[in-house]
């Protein structure tokens, strides 16, 4: 017990099979409950978010004869974040024979993911990886392919096998669009209802099941109750917890965070991914940070000048007063160390006052030396698309000054805790994709986010789901339940709330305070006397924003504010949360740098006899102790080893 | 910079609009064109207005969500850029900027510069799909793809459903988003069992959902975003022509 946490039971991963990894899945899918065909149009399943997770989770479900009801906040499902990824899909499917194998992959993310991830959900993605690719070529994705007319493939972040599948720098794009249109077609035949433009904003649980959703029609603002035999949150990440992020602007926490108040347990939510090479803010109407590919450090050279405060161009500061710092200091990976020690080093030449472009927050990523070694058009052929990106936004051309980049927040290994099956703690309350915690540890590695949410909406969670619903159809819900008329009316006054206060600062001015504070002392370092700071900092935040916050418009009409100002209250808390979460957790691993634990020469150092576990939280109340579960990771395979890039 | 904006204003799908003049002092050339309408909406919510409603969402380009017209132009005056990727420093200080909807028949307005586009959805609804039921699956490389296939129907398939070619065609037509979508199917081995049914029905959902006929006026490829060619419009047609005399 501290001031600021209680410690709770220990927690357990029932749904987990032992014995061979190798065979985890097969035995768990055998002994799953089936639900016959001709039952399963008697079971409906309300799914939250259409993503890759969700929309392909959608789409199955449908196809396997459930009633599915699908909810999105976006005018269209194609339009899910899932859209923006770039890079690639990883799959075991050794094409190269290049030594790749399910056991290579799930080798690799158990370690990328810094021994914080469970054996078995890692196991069960890399084997399962190889049927979504065939999966999305049977869709029709158009893939990268070779001459010969077989598909491409690269190496992607630092792995020295060739396994990642990709679109041109679209990726995601295409991936969507192929669950997508396995969506539209559910709709079509009329096995799928889709509510777009629609909200989430309560969970209802009857009996101790989740039984449905309370949502708000964002174009005319009615609140409605929908009702189902199980509730599956496909809801996405919640790094716009710190304003600006690779995210798209309605990217939120509410889903997850609604539930988490409900009592399904929050897992280790200060894992949250900063992506070294995005472009930096221009100014204070900075409304979100565009990510650059990775791609590019394989042939860009990372660098500041020497001297602190340079403000000369870089064309007019000679090669012996720049200081290539990565190749400096890891000689042996230099520009391609991973994302996070890329991250850490860029802040760490800032802090020194030796960043570049306004506000000293950037670093030069130099292609001079790639061009004149391998000529401007084999340049353009590999990165042309990025560097005509990165001269829309910035206004600068690549190929005659360096680019600059910085650091960004740009995915969140959190999420909701659940179980083997993507359960979590709440029966028939269901988590898939970045939304749930459960297969990268502290550190996701490049183009494996594709691959989980693809995994857990095609191929894992249509088959634990049914192990569930085979004890349905559940006693039907009704309007009056008092639980139902509880939930709405906590949705109802909530929104009367933000409209009442009509304060003098407008909701995005909260938000960005908010992302200033977790930047500061919840971003890429982290301190014991920081993260102090900053809970007290957010709980003063949190009463300024409930007397202070303006709100215009009505509940019963199109109000984007209104829609803004519920998720800001949500990432407030949540914000509060993942500092208590970064403050107990008293070592460096993944995504999470502890000022106090580093190795003599300031590399991360991990503590695997006090924190080998996955830190699940239970929300008591908005002026109680989160209360913290510890689930024991154990290692039968991959054993813990520290990472080294020196 | 110091500019004015002209912008539709229309309280809800039945309502009436007009355009309604704001000062935006300030701005940054370096703030995209969503940015300056950000800072726009903060000193209209502080002194008592109702904000500007806008779709929007990924800002890099990729989701499709914005849509406006600027200057009379479907996403503005830069070349395939979509609104959120255009930027302040393409206008001139003292500049009068007109903003408005996409204007069609079958993307009503919800509200100020939001249109439902669910229209393209039933498009896709009708046909935009290979069926592939998940776990039917053969190897992926079952099939190989001619690289020159792969790379052509990837290009169509770049289409990000904003609907700037319905907004900028003088019929409110959706061939061009129709078209893209028909050619990346159509270019893959795939898609070839449902190619004849799928234009057939994608066409005619389209007429149902209230688009204008074409008649090859190539304002849509000229605003697209991505990019997307004139030619491919050809390609439904003759995919059309081969259809209807097989069915």
């Amino acid at each position: 017990m501290t001031d600021f946490w209680a410690e709770g039971e220990p927690i357990v991963d029932k749904a987990a099979p032992d014995g061979p990894v190798e065979t985890r899945w097969e035995r768990r899918k055998f002994n799953a409950k089936l639900v016959n065909p001709a039952n399963r149009r008697k079971l409906t399943v309300i799914i939250v978010g259409t993503g890759l997770a969700g929309g392909s989770a959608a789409a199955t479900l449908a196809e396997a004869g459930y009633h599915v009801k699908s909810y999105c906040y976006q005018d269209s499902p194609r339009r899910a974040h899932s859209i923006a990824a770039q890079g690639g899909i990883n799959a075991a499917k050794n094409y190269r024979n290049d030594g790749d194998s399910v056991y290579r992959l799930f080798y690799d993310t158990v370690k990328g993911g810094d021994f914080r991830a469970r054996e078995s959900n890692v196991y069960r993605l890399a084997q399962v990886s190889v049927n979504i690719i065939d999966q999305c070529v049977a869709q029709g994705v158009p893939f990268a392919r070779e001459y010969g007319g077989l598909l491409d493939n690269r190496s992607f972040g630092g792995t020295q096998v060739s396994r990642t599948f990709y679109a041109r720098g679209q990726t995601g794009q295409q991936l969507l669009l192929g669950a997508y249109q396995a969506l539209e077609r559910q709709i079509g035949l009329g096995n799928v209802e889709m509510n777009a433009r629609h909200e989430m904003l309560e969970v209802i649980i009857k009996d101790g099941k989740a039984r449905g959703i309370v949502v708000r029609d964002m174009v005319t603002g009615e609140i409605t109750t929908e009702f189902a035999d199980a509730v599956v949150l496909a809801s996405g990440g919640y790094g716009n917890v710190f304003f600006l992020s690779t995210n798209a602007k309605g990217c939120n926490v509410t889903a997850a965070w609604r539930a988490h108040r409900k009592g399904a347990l929050f897992a280790n939510p200060c894992y949250t991914q900063i992506h070294p090479t995005c472009i930096p803010e221009s100014g204070s109407h900075q409304s979100k940070l565009t990510l650059m590919s990775e791609s590019l450090r394989n042939d860009g050279r990372v660098w500041v000048p020497k001297a602190q405060k340079d403000t000369r161009k870089a064309a007019d500061i000679p090669e012996d007063e720049r200081d290539y710092y990565l190749e400096r200091i890891y000689p042996s990976f230099g520009n391609l160390v991973p994302r996070d020690i890329a991250s850490r080093a860029a802040k760490n030449v800032c802090d020194e006052g030796r960043g570049v472009g306004p506000g000293g927050l950037g670093v030069y990523l130099d292609f001079a030396d790639a061009i004149k070694r391998l000529g401007q058009p084999a340049v353009e052929a590999k990165y042309g698309n990025l560097f005509e990106m990165y001269q829309r936004i910035t206004g600068d051309d690549p190929y005659e000054t360096p680019m600059r980049i910085y650091p960004a927040v740009h995915y969140t290994m959190g999420g909701l805790w659940v179980d083997y099956d993507l359960q979590s703690t709440v029966p028939g309350l269901f988590v898939v994709g970045e939304a749930n915690f459960s297969d990268h540890g502290a550190n996701r590695l490049g183009a494996s986010a594709l691959m989980q949410g693809l995994a857990d909406g095609y191929f894992v969670l249509p088959n634990t789901i049914s192990n569930y619903l085979a004890a349905g159809p559940f006693p039907a819900v009704s309007e009056k339940d008092a639980e139902v008329v509880e939930a709405r009316k906590l949705v109802e006054d909530r929104i009367a709330k933000f409209l009442s206060i009509d304060g003098d600062r407008t909701v995005d001015s909260f938000h960005r305070e908010l992302g200033h504070i977790m930047w500061e002392y919840c971003g890429m370092e982290r301190t014991e006397e920081g993260l102090t700071k900053a809970i007290g900092l957010i709980r003063a935040l949190k009463e300024e924003f409930w007397t202070r916050v303006k709100v215009p418009g009505k509940g019963e009409e199109l109000n984007q504010n209104l829609e803004k100002a519920g998720r800001v209250a949500d990432f407030i808390e949540l914000g509060e949360l993942m500092c208590i979460d970064a403050l107990h957790r008293r070592e460096s691993c993944g995504g999470h740098f502890r000022g106090e634990s580093q190795t003599p020469d300031g590399e991360a150092l991990r503590h695997d006899d006090e924190f080998s576990y996955a830190a699940a939280w239970e929300y008591f109340g908005a002026d109680g102790k989160p209360t913290l579960h510890k689930e024991d990771l154990n290692f039968e395979y991959v054993h813990p080893s520290t990472r080294s890039y020196k | 910079m110091n500019i004015k904006v002209r912008v539709w204003r229309q309280s809800s799908a039945s309502s009436s609009g007009k355009m309604v003049s704001y000062d935006v002092k300030d701005i940054s050339p370096d703030a995209s064109f969503l940015e300056m309408i950000d800072v726009l909406n903060e000193t209209l919510i502080l002194s008592g207005d109702d904000p500007i409603a806008f779709d929007h969402d990924c800002r890099e380009g990729i989701c499709g969500a914005c849509s406006m017209v600027i200057n009379g132009v479907a996403h503005g005056p830069e070349k395939a850029t979509t609104t959120c990727q255009l930027h302040m420093r393409h206008f001139s200080d003292g500049d009068v900027i007109d903003v408005e909807p996409w204007r069609a028949a079958a993307f009503p307005v919800i509200k100020d510069l939001i249109v439902d586009r669910g229209a393209f959805d039933q498009i896709i609804q009708a046909g935009g799909y290979i069926s592939a039921p998940t776990g039917t699956a053969p190897d992926a490389h079952a099939a190989p793809v001619p690289k020159k296939d792969a790379d052509a129907a990837f290009e169509a398939a770049t289409c990000i459903g904003c609907g700037a070619c319905v907004a900028a065609c003088p019929n409110g037509s959706s061939m061009l988003f129709t078209a893209a979508k028909i050619t990346h199917l159509g270019l893959m081995p795939q898609g070839q069992p449902e190619r004849n049914s799928r234009v057939i029905d994608m066409l005619q959902a389209q007429d149902d959902a209230g688009f204008g006929g074409c008649t090859n006026m190539g304002e849509c490829a000229e605003v697209c975003p991505k990019g997307i060619p004139l030619s491919l419009i050809g390609r439904l047609n003759s995919d059309y022509r081969k259809a209807l005399s097989k069915s």
